[in-house]
């Protein structure tokens, strides 16, 4: 390997390039209220039912387009999983994650990136769902780290919005080890007092509500999300009873006290903004006025 | 429960007849054949462990007769006052913890315990070692206690997994083991890890942050349970073999991912066949990791506890950057 670090131009990243993951056809059937939607309506809606509110899982890029203000700086996008325990089951782990890189355009099951909310400079880790479920294997567990030490080292906030089943299977206790190691970068972040604020989306569960999305300064939900850390079904069979109607859903977690708040999608920009700003975020100021100050600094001696 | 496991057919078979012999009137030339059978068993115990496969380290790893918590604190430590409860909630019993000397110095005691083998009560008791909200909020208050007073911390690690269970998912067992990846890892005072039978994924993890972990050479450390890897990835619970094994969930595996730090070698046939032998081999290897991590300043410790794991998954080897 070489010595010396590579460096890259950052990319940057257009909110309009972006395509929609708003299910083919015309007409969408709501699975919370049964009728028919237009797509165009659901895609303008933010993927929320205009008709009953059910929030229709989205993709990691399209939540990026819908936090951001515009365009956003892609962080560390080339990781990629070497297999290392030459998984398979019963199709190699290698082919899952081949198939999964075709049907998101991603290399692993997030993205990290840099943009401004409400005009307050931030950094956004989003996970994606299609990618083996969102699973967090080792580029995630360190996607998420890098994305925290930049929050640490430039001082901006960082939000996380949860998508995942857990932990990937595929890369054993290497995926388990993430938990630690992300959880200890954001011991670092909270004595540098810097925010951190959590959105756990459906589903959220496993190893990773069992570490970052749960420690967030602030932990929302958004409605009637799937949040847990067993799963159903593990509990069902241990306890051998149904489940009660509700049970690990948001409101659920809300009422039994693990939540900050629940927010609908369409308003999750502006609370975050909102909390962002009493945590003490500032404005991130124009690019020109960036690229001035910088200018009017003395030129480093030879 | 019988004394052997599956793999151990040829053992039963050499007790079968050292059973018969007994059975019968005690001679010179019986007793003599019953030493040989004996001896017998010793070499073919030892010839089987030598090549375990990761299924049959899973058997081992939760044989109702291996050495958990009680036993090592009863060997290893003196003076054990137990500290109970997370004074929020409750009193779990599949985390125990307590103050204790150590070869002469404090320690505080930490790990899961599941219940003693063949006692159904006191494994009931324990919640067979699936830890509760409580367990773990009750094990980070005792570290905290320790941090204050600057005692190093011994962490046992012996548990299936959290408990999956409705009171555990109201009452934040997900948050509980959050809150403890976290704090352990900034944590002002030496931690020890020890994995020391089962280490069942977050429920294992949730009290395994520390500056060394180390792992008994059965033992086994992973991301799921293989039946439930199994019922997931092959839909077929059966397929517990091939998940044990391509999970790579053994100690030597873990070494080699430098997720642990060392492997405390067992008695051959596994710590369940001579608990006193393994109890011994643990406690040398207790000792010297202890004082290396006591040695340390607080800074250097808590960097290099964070350098780590911050490793693990190693660039260039799990994971590369670009093609
Ligand atoms: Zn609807």
């Amino acid at each position: 390997m070489a010595w010396f670090k590579k460096t890259k131009k950052p990319i940057v990243t257009s909110a309009k390039e972006k395509p929609s993951r708003v299910p083919e056809g015309l007409w969408v059937k709501c699975p919370g209220c049964q009728q028919a939607i237009y797509n165009k309506d659901l895609a303008a809606n933010l993927s929320v039912c205009p008709k009953c509110s059910h929030h229709f899982r989205i993709g990691a890029a399209e939540r990026l387009r819908m936090l951001f203000d515009g365009d956003w700086v892609e962080h560390d996008k080339d990781l990629v999983s070497t297999d290392p325990l030459r998984f398979t089951d019963t199709k190699p782990y290698r082919a899952r994650l081949k198939a999964s890189v075709e049907s998101t355009g991603l290399k692993d099951a997030i993205i990290t990136a840099t943009g401004t909310i409400e005009g307050l400079r931030a950094i956004v880790a989003s996970m994606e769902y299609g990618f083996i479920g969102g699973s967090m294997g080792v580029v995630v567990g360190e996607k998420i780290t890098r994305a925290i030490e930049r929050a640490i080292d430039e001082r901006v906030p960082i939000v996380i919005v949860c998508c995942s089943g857990g932990a990937r299977m595929m890369e054993g206790a290497r995926s388990l080890m993430q938990m630690a190691k992300i959880s200890g970068a954001l011991a670092r972040l909270d004595r540098a007092r810097l925010p951190y604020i959590a959105v756990l989306t459906d589903p959220t569960t496993g190893g990773v509500t069992a570490s970052f999305a749960m420690l967030g300064d602030l932990n929302i939900a958004e409605p009637k999300a799937q949040i847990g850390f067993a799963g159903p079904r593990v509990i069902e069979q241990t306890i051998r009873q149904k489940l009660p109607e509700g049970f690990q859903r948001s409101e659920f977690l809300l009422e039994k006290g693990m939540l900050d708040l629940i927010v609908d999608r369409r308003e999750l920009k502006q609370v975050i903004a909102n909390a962002l700003g009493f945590m003490g975020a500032v404005k991130a100021p124009a690019p020109a006025a960036v690229e001035e100050a910088v200018a009017t600094e003395p030129a480093p001696q030879a | 429960m019988p004394d052997t496991l599956d793999f151990e057919e040829p053992i039963a078979a050499l007790l079968k007849e050292i059973d018969t012999l007994n059975a019968q009137p005690a001679t010179d030339a019986r007793n003599r054949e019953i030493e040989a059978l004996q001896r017998r068993i010793q070499t073919v115990r030892a010839e089987l462990y030598r090549s375990l496969t990761p299924w049959q380290r899973v058997q081992v790893a939760r044989h109702p007769n291996r050495p958990g918590l009680e036993f090592f604190i009863e060997r290893l430590f003196t003076g054990f006052t137990e500290l109970h409860g997370d004074r929020r909630f409750a009193d779990d019993h599949a985390i125990m913890t307590g103050f204790a000397e150590y070869r002469g110095d404090p320690v505080l005691v930490v790990g899961h315990v599941k219940g003693a083998g063949g006692d159904t009560k006191d494994k009931i008791f324990r919640n067979f070692g699936y830890a509760r909200p409580e367990g773990y909020r009750k094990a980070l208050r005792a570290m905290r206690l320790a941090e204050k007073f600057s005692r190093p911390i011994v962490v046992f690690v012996d548990t299936p997994a959290a408990y999956p269970g409705i009171e555990s998912e109201e009452r934040g067992v997900a948050e509980a083991i959050a809150v403890n990846l976290r704090d352990m890892m900034v944590l002002d005072t030496p931690i020890v890890v020890i994995v020391s039978g089962e280490g069942g994924s977050g429920g294992a993890l949730g009290i395994a942050v520390g500056d060394r972990v180390l792992m008994q050479e059965f033992a086994i450390y992973s991301v799921i349970p293989p039946e439930g890897c199994a019922a997931i990835l092959w839909r077929d619970a059966a397929k517990k073999v091939e998940a044990a094994e391509a999970l790579k969930i053994t100690a030597p595996d873990l070494l080699d991912a430098a997720i642990i730090d060392a492997i405390v070698p067992e008695p051959p046939g596994g710590a369940h066949t001579n608990p006193a032998a393994a109890a011994a081999l643990v406690d040398e290897a207790l000792a010297r990791t202890l004082a290396d991590v006591c040695a340390v300043t607080s800074v250097a410790r808590h960097d290099a506890r964070y350098r780590k794991f911050r490793s693990m998954g190693r660039l260039g080897i799990d994971f590369v950057d670009g093609e």
